[in-house]
């Protein structure tokens, strides 16, 4: 962008040049001093790939010691919340991504349960926030919550699970949903584009509401126009993820071998990884604002409202029980400390009536 | 397991004593011909099999069911969107006959739509072990009869064919809960479905890990260990318990590949061979429950399943059609 400038900026003369078309660049410099956050949830079953697409996606092993826990450990367990992040680099320009991952979620026999975590989580983070900008020093508030929840859906089935469109009702209004198909690579071609319609099907029948993209502005080049108007036509993504190279028609390329062939995570005509990509790096900020200015304002009007009583938290009711009852308590002191002080008085004025009376109490 | 009796020889009407010498004999008597007639035999009232397909939806049930029989046994796989998912678990069972070469077999699948895909699937295999043992009670009603048929109509299941989804970690709990419930009942046959999502390495870690869950649950599924009768059996089966998950691929669309016309199916970076067993391990399945463990599983499930049901339900109180109640673990 800055290479379109400097023919204006040689000649400071021309009139009705004033030289604030330099603002961009100085957001620019701020911007690339400072750093960007951002968090990304995902949210599925265990054994749909969720760590390796992460890992592929910004080209680091997040999970470097992971052990996938064995059979009957998963049957004892809950849902977890597990946050990681990393600081990239690229160009100078910083990156401290957080990944918070939900294992366990889907793995019970019973599920019901189990978004009860993951909205609480989401909901924390708004709270701290919340806290954070009402508080005295504003100036170094860490942007923890949420930007953007990839929820992956399973290729197995003919379409949204029960559990898959609770969890997304449920959760539509606090975060950004990007739906996205799973191991892709076990669908053909017509499969793919079945399962995408039933999705979007199922998805408008429930009424979800799922991350839209913003169209191009109509200023924009005609490539970026195509490419908003492919990553539209392509939602939900359906995916393959893989760190691993492979040897295939003479170059090496992240893939999956398979004894049948090979899939290239990096091919569109394989699977829509790129699109994921793109989608997520160009919208990254547009995500941030619509979190900031739809979903956190959202939870902030509620907060607000209900006047910064947590009614959900039994603890906080608890406490509230005990303060009214030693306020009752109290009350009732005073009544009683009232009705001596009158009966004082009336055995001063009568002797032999008041007596009983004071024994009575 | 103590309970379950071993499978007695199935040529012999009495178990055979080991300490009856072998006959020494002149000359051919013809003893061979009998072979032919059970063959005759087999061939005039033709053979039953019934098989369950369970598993969650999606998993590819259907299409296997087809590509084993090579015939449209299920018509569709996939509903339709005006069909919601079943609330709860029901069975439908579909027969068809078949034929190959003179010989009609009878073949019952029993489909399981919406096995764990609701949100609580606590319980969620209740119906399927209640239709087992329903099957069962047919059976022994029938046989108790002071008039019995000739040929009494088989409907109990011979084998469960269970699918595993190809996670790549290990069996979930819905599976291992399933799993140890149903082996005790009926003969199961755990394959790993769609496993054309898996890689050979991802494939070997997940079977080695499913079979480790298996043993640590002390889930004993076909070809139980118990029931070998001889080395040669024995040998024959460990092969195949070495193999068990299969990791199968089920197509029911032919493409051209070399010339030939095979079962697969296609995508952009290649054609998944059904029938190659450097694809996929599906022949190992049809070998099993057609070609050589077909009598042997019905075998197992007339002398051992059954006659446990038997002695169960005889114990409980002799004639009174009761209600099927489910035995806790």
């Amino acid at each position: 962008m800055s290479k379109q400038q400097p023919a204006q900026f040689i000649n400071p003369e021309t009139p009705g040049y004033v030289g604030f078309a330099n603002l961009p660049n100085q957001v620019h410099r701020k911007s690339v001093k400072k750093g960007f956050e951002f968090t990304l949830m995902v949210v599925g079953e265990s054994g749909l790939g969720k760590s390796t697409l992460i890992n592929s996606l910004f080209l680091t092993d997040l999970y470097p010691e992971r052990i996938i826990p064995g059979a009957a450990e998963k049957i004892e367990r809950t849902v977890q919340i597990e946050a990681s992040t990393v600081e990239i680099e690229e160009r100078g320009v910083k990156l401290r991504l957080t990944v918070v991952d939900t294992p366990g979620y889907g793995d019970a026999i019973n599920c019901r349960d189990c978004f009860k975590t993951i909205i609480s989580y989401i909901d924390e983070q708004f709270e701290r926030y919340l806290h954070d900008e009402s508080g005295l020093n504003r100036r170094h508030i860490i942007d923890n919550r949420v930007h953007c929840c990839f929820y992956f859906i399973s290729p197995f089935g003919h379409g949204l699970k029960p559990l898959d469109v609770a969890f997304m009702k449920a959760i539509h209004n606090k975060v950004n949903i990007v739906p996205v198909i799973a191991k892709a690579d076990t669908l053909t071609l017509k499969e793919r584009e079945r399962l995408k319609k039933r999705i979007l099907d199922e998805i408008e029948e429930h009424s979800i509401k799922i991350y839209h993209l913003p169209d191009a502005e109509s200023d924009e080049d005609e490539d970026f126009k195509e490419q908003t108007r492919l990553l539209k036509a392509s939602i939900p993504f359906s995916v393959v993820g893989s760190n691993q190279l492979i040897e295939a028609k003479g170059k090496k390329v992240r893939g999956r071998l398979y004894p049948w062939g090979v899939v290239e995570v990096e091919n569109p005509e394989h699977n829509d990884f790129l699109k994921l990509r793109t989608m997520l790096i160009t919208h990254m900020q547009d995500l941030q604002e619509v979190t900031q200015d739809l979903h956190y304002e959202n939870f902030r009007s509620e907060r607000l409202k209900r006047g910064g009583r947590k009614v959900e938290n039994e603890d906080m009711n608890k406490d509230q029980i005990l303060l009214e009852k030693e306020a009752e308590l109290r009350r009732m002191q005073e009544m009683i400390a009232r009705m001596q002080a009158q009966m004082q008085m009336q055995m001063q004025g009568g002797d032999s009536d008041s007596g009983a009376l004071g024994h009575h109490v | 397991m103590d309970t379950l009796r071993q499978s007695p020889s199935p040529c012999s009407s009495r178990p055979s004593s080991p300490r009856t010498p072998p006959f020494e004999m002149f000359g051919p008597v013809g003893i061979e011909a009998v072979l032919d007639q059970l063959k005759i035999k087999a061939m005039k009232t033709g053979f039953e099999f019934n098989i369950m397909v369970v598993g969650q939806s999606g998993l590819g049930k259907s299409t296997m069911v087809n590509t084993l029989f090579k015939s449209k046994v299920w018509k569709s796989a996939m509903p339709s969107l005006e069909v919601p998912t079943p609330q709860t678990l029901e069975l439908h069972s579909v027969s068809h006959v078949i034929e190959e070469k003179g010989l009609k077999l009878k073949l019952t699948v029993t489909d399981t739509p919406g096995f764990g895909d609701q949100i609580n699937n606590d319980k969620c295999w209740d119906p399927v072990l209640g239709y087992i043992n329903q099957q069962y009670e047919q059976y022994l009603q029938e046989e108790l009869l002071i008039t019995r048929q000739r040929h009494i109509p088989d409907t109990r299941v011979h084998c469960c064919v269970y699918f595993v989804p190809p996670t790549g970690h290990c069996l979930r709990p819905l599976d291992i809960e399933f799993l140890r419930r149903l082996c005790r009942t009926v003969n199961v046959v755990p394959v790993i479905a769609r496993a054309d999502s898996l890689t050979i390495e991802e494939r070997e870690a997940f079977r080695s890990r499913i079979q480790q869950n298996l043993k640590t649950h002390c889930i004993e599924v076909y070809p139980q260990k118990c029931f070998d009768e001889d080395i040669n059996d024995s040998i024959l089966n460990g092969k195949i318990r070495e193999q068990i998950p299969f990791a199968v691929v089920g197509a029911d669309q032919e493409h051209l590949v070399n010339g030939r016309c095979v079962l697969g199916r296609k995508t952009k970076w290649g054609i998944i061979e059904v029938e190659n067993i450097a694809h996929c391990e599906f022949l190992l399945l049809r070998d099993l429950l057609i070609r050589s463990h077909l009598q042997d599983l019905k075998d197992i499930t007339h002398n051992v399943h059954y006659e446990n049901y038997r002695v169960i339900r005889l114990n409980e109180g002799s004639g009174a059609v009761a209600q099927v109640v489910e035995r806790s673990p």
